[in-house]
């Protein structure tokens, strides 16, 4: 019997949050300026899950990663053909509306039926994983609710390792004063909301790409349309992370200068 | 499908010997490099006859015995569409292939409305031009009742028939690219997989055997480090290389198989442009398209298309031609938006995206091989753009559809890909095509502006009245052969004792030298309002997110430092769209990749031969990662 683990990764697109981006008021509510025209990305906060999970599910064999998301089918498409390249998993996808802003008890309600809906998925062995938060928009909340639809009570936030252990999952949450908490789990079922974890985009690789087609491009031709974002919700406001950018060329300074620098720019705030 | 064997490490472009990783290889049926227009025509029209049931029997994978033709396409951009240009076409070939195109399901599309071309007279002062282009300028001015003035601009009362482009489209060729792509990719016939350079051709003795994939993991000068992956040989009886007209495999295969006679690329320009939200009172139709000249240098065109949702793409193209050392695109196309003209519909407007690309306006003198043994050009680098209708989109699409025909029809006939094979299919279907016939017009007409701008015009006009019968104008020469010292572009201008303290003073704060001598040469200061007008720098930042991704050699390589150290115009680093050429140690330029938007400009404004009478720079532009992030180009 494999001993390995079952990780969903709940990882949407979204419009590259280094992009302009100007919330405006759609017709069916807050949305932002030519969305469509914007390149999507995996949500930054997510890959990071995605790349964590393929790591644990290699260091564990028997494990598999699925990756369930939600967004327009046709830029689902274009995005997978990047993220796809990255690491093995296979496609869960939702088509969800073009773009605006998503009520998260709406996605988590649909992110956690499509998990439940995951031929032979064992309880036992699930972990979800997930951004801790949405780099363009989101109430970072979604993943908290998705957990709590598929009745899980180990719930873990801006986690940035884990790691099997005697006993189960070690795994360090993000905590003021810059350290971390460390926590042991006794293993699945549990939710981990990544923050940035410690690995770095993984390679391009065409044939994990090749492999992952083969689940992806069926995946997207079955999905079927989310109902999420169409009405019934007021939005009281919507906000963007806030940006800050000021340019400054220099030469020849050194990096401990251009450091102290730095962090006195953050201190301002 | 996949394979491993033991690698070879004697590519010199890469100096990973010794490192005894593992290359993989994997076998697929065709291979594409690029993903622009012409690989948009040929994939869309493989992909349909791929997909259709009551074919699929005539098309089988030899790669993969039972499966439908295994179709890879790998893009060196991160996505789809990223970093191309903004067009006005007639598309006649992209209509061929979408007959009920709805221009309105493509994001920043529109039909051709309004088309102007208008002469732009120097409003500031700086502009250098010739004591006879003076003396028209004032008589114009003298005698402006006569004229369609407005505001230093006179609207050209006759338009030749051959440059308009009634009845065509206006694009964002990035969301024209994406949508094409979707829709290939949604096929399910073939792959296109973005942010995977290709590093060559696999050449053995004439024949093309696919591609190799660039290595991963690497430090500057292609040495392995942690993490280090091999780039993938990917294996194919058919590579079809699309990759444009400063792409590394299109030109390894020029040097390798060599050009035929009497084809050379020299005449080249790089086209600079911004897309920008006008103003909510800006009242520009739709499918409005400006074309210019005269200002900011008059060798330098210009245009301005309107797209809908008050979105505008306004540019210039740079020419090999303009005999200056100090090529700035990005300060002259600042100048040009501010020329008064224009500027009205401008002025409050924000960047939206910003980007800058190599356009070879050699046209079928450029042309290279168009096929052998295992391959095939399409697009504009196998000399499709027609460069008297300054058209080059439709005509690199029906390149591609035309590939792809003659790809379909070797498949139903169980032929293999040779060059016998490819010449009698897609090269008679191009040679027989009005691609063909339209670039044979237009194949001289430029020649002309190798005496000057006004030749230049007068030469296109005559070609395109004659249908190319009458020319003006020598052939051109190699760029490098006609860039001036900064000596005798500024003589009579800036003493050469001026000159000298400029240059040692840039040097010494470490500031570009051009911003320097364009402010001496009387240029104003760009009154920078943070929103449109903006720095270099952050043009990178705002217009277009530049970022490359670790772990990839640099690709543009200054192949003999001691030449550069000995260089007094250093065009590579005002030319540079990203500002990504600065000055280095040693006098020496130095290259930071994560700021390249892989223009290629610095191939061929080098004014340095990389030995004495060789048609190369001393500039090598190799394959690369990266590059701008937007696609509303």
């Amino acid at each position: 019997m494999s001993t390995g683990y079952q990780i969903v990764v709940c990882g949407s697109i979204v419009p590259d949050p280094l992009q302009s981006l100007e919330p405006i008021a759609g017709p069916t509510g807050p949305a932002l300026k030519n969305e469509l025209m914007l390149p999507a990305v995996i949500d930054p906060w997510a890959g990071h899950a995605l790349y964590e999970a393929a790591n644990l599910a290699a260091k564990n064999p028997g494990s598999k990663v699925w990756l369930v998301s939600l967004g327009p089918k046709a830029k689902l498409q274009q995005v997978m053909m990047a993220v796809g390249q990255k690491v093995p998993f296979e496609l869960v996808a939702l088509d969800g509306p073009a773009g605006g802003f998503t009520d998260a008890h709406e996605v988590a309600a649909k992110l956690a039926d499509a998990i439940k809906a995951i031929p032979g998925l064992d309880r036992s062995k699930l972990l979800v994983f997930g951004g801790w938060e949405s780099a363009s928009r989101g109430a970072g909340a979604t993943l908290q609710l998705v957990g709590e639809r598929l009745e899980i009570c180990d719930q873990f936030q801006g986690v940035d390792q884990v790691s099997a252990v005697e006993g189960g999952l070690e795994i360090l949450e993000r905590v003021e004063g810059g350290k971390h908490q460390v926590s042991v789990c006794a293993g699945p079922p549990a939710v981990l909301g990544w923050a940035t974890g410690s690995l770095g985009e993984p390679r391009n690789n065409p044939q994990v790409g090749m492999a992952n087609m083969r689940t992806i491009m069926p995946a997207l031709q079955r999905a079927t349309a989310a109902a999420v974002g169409i009405g019934g919700i007021q939005y009281q406001s919507v906000a963007l992370p806030t940006q800050q950018r000021v340019t400054r060329i220099v030469k020849d300074v050194p990096a401990d200068e251009i450091a102290r620098e730095l962090v006195e720019w953050i201190s301002q705030d | 499908m996949f394979s491993t064997k033991e690698i070879l490490l004697t590519d010199p472009t890469t100096s990973t010997e010794g490192a005894g990783v593992e290359r993989q290889t994997m076998n697929v049926d065709v291979v594409c490099v690029g993903f622009g227009p012409a690989m948009g025509g040929f994939l869309t029209t493989l992909s349909r006859a791929l997909s259709d049931p009551a074919a699929a029997s005539a098309f089988q994978s030899a790669a993969m015995p039972g499966m439908p033709p295994q179709v890879l396409c790998y893009e060196r951009a991160e996505d789809l569409g990223f970093g191309v240009s903004g067009v006005v076409t007639r598309a006649r070939g992209i209509r061929q292939t979408f007959p009920d195109l709805d221009p309105s399901q493509i994001p920043m599309a529109t039909p051709v409305g309004d088309e102007k071309v208008l002469y732009l007279f120097d409003p500031v002062g700086a502009s250098r031009r010739s004591a006879g282009l003076k003396v028209a300028d004032r008589l114009a001015k003298t005698f402006k009742f006569l004229l369609k003035y407005d505001l230093d601009a006179i609207e050209i009362p006759f338009t030749p028939e051959f440059l308009h482009k009634k009845g065509g489209l206006v694009l964002s060729i990035g969301q024209f690219n994406q949508w094409v792509g979707a829709q290939v990719m949604g096929s399910g016939a073939v792959q296109v997989w973005p942010g995977t350079p290709v590093s060559k051709a696999l050449v053995e003795g004439k024949q093309v055997v696919g591609v190799r994939l660039l290595d991963q993991g690497t430090d500057k000068q292609g040495r392995p480090e942690a993490g280090f992956m091999p780039g993938m040989d990917v294996r194919a009886p058919l590579t079809v290389v699309g990759d444009g007209p400063v792409g590394p495999v299109g030109r390894q295969l020029d040097e390798e198989l060599g050009m035929p006679d009497g084809h050379h690329r020299r005449d080249w320009a790089v086209g600079c442009k911004m897309v920008v939200s006008l103003r909510d009172d800006v009242d520009l139709k739709p499918g409005t398209v400006l074309h210019t000249f005269g200002y900011p240098e008059p060798e330098i065109f210009g245009f301005m298309y309107v797209h809908p949702d008050r979105m505008a793409s306004v540019g210039i193209f740079v020419p090999s031609w303009m005999d200056s050392p100090v090529r700035t695109s990005y300060r002259y196309l600042q100048h040009y938006m501010m020329h008064p003209y224009l500027w009205r519909y401008l002025k409050g407007g924000t960047l939206r995206s910003w980007g800058a690309k190599t356009l070879l306006e050699s046209g079928m003198r450029g042309e290279p091989q168009l096929a052998g043994d295992g391959w095939a050009r399409i697009g504009e680098g196998s000399g499709s753009t027609n460069v008297l209708t300054g058209s080059g989109v439709d005509e690199a699409w029906s390149t591609g559809v035309q590939l792809a025909e003659g790809v379909l029809q070797l498949w139903k006939e169980g032929k293999p890909f040779t060059r016998e094979n490819l010449d009698a299919t897609y090269v008679a279907r191009r040679r027989a095509s009005w691609v063909e016939a339209e670039g044979k017009v237009a194949e001289k007409s430029r020649d002309g502006f190798q005496r000057g701008m006004v030749t230049g015009l007068l030469g296109m006009a005559i070609a395109g009245v004659t249908g190319g019968k009458i020319n003006l104008g020598p052939e051109p020469v190699a760029p490098h052969e006609r860039i001036p010292s900064l000596a005798d572009y500024y003589a009579g201008r800036i003493a050469p004792e001026e000159l000298e303290r400029i240059q040692k003073e840039s040097a010494a704060r470490g500031v570009p030298l051009h911003e320097a001598l364009m402010d001496r040469a009387g240029w104003p200061a760009i009154p920078y309002d943070g929103q449109l007008l903006v720095s270099h720098q952050d043009a990178l930042l705002m217009g277009g997110k530049v970022q490359a991704p670790g772990g990839f050699a640099d690709h543009v390589v200054f192949t003999r430092p001691e030449l550069c150290k000995d260089c007094g115009e250093k065009i590579c680093i005002s030319v540079c769209s990203g500002q990504a050429i600065t000055l280095g140690e040693g006098s020496v330029p130095a290259f930071d990749r994560e700021k390249c938007v892989h223009c290629g400009a610095c191939l061929w404004n080098c004014s340095q031969p990389l030995e004495k009478g060789s048609e190369r720079t001393n500039v090598e532009f190799r394959a690369g990662a990266g590059g701008l992030h937007s696609a509303q180009n």
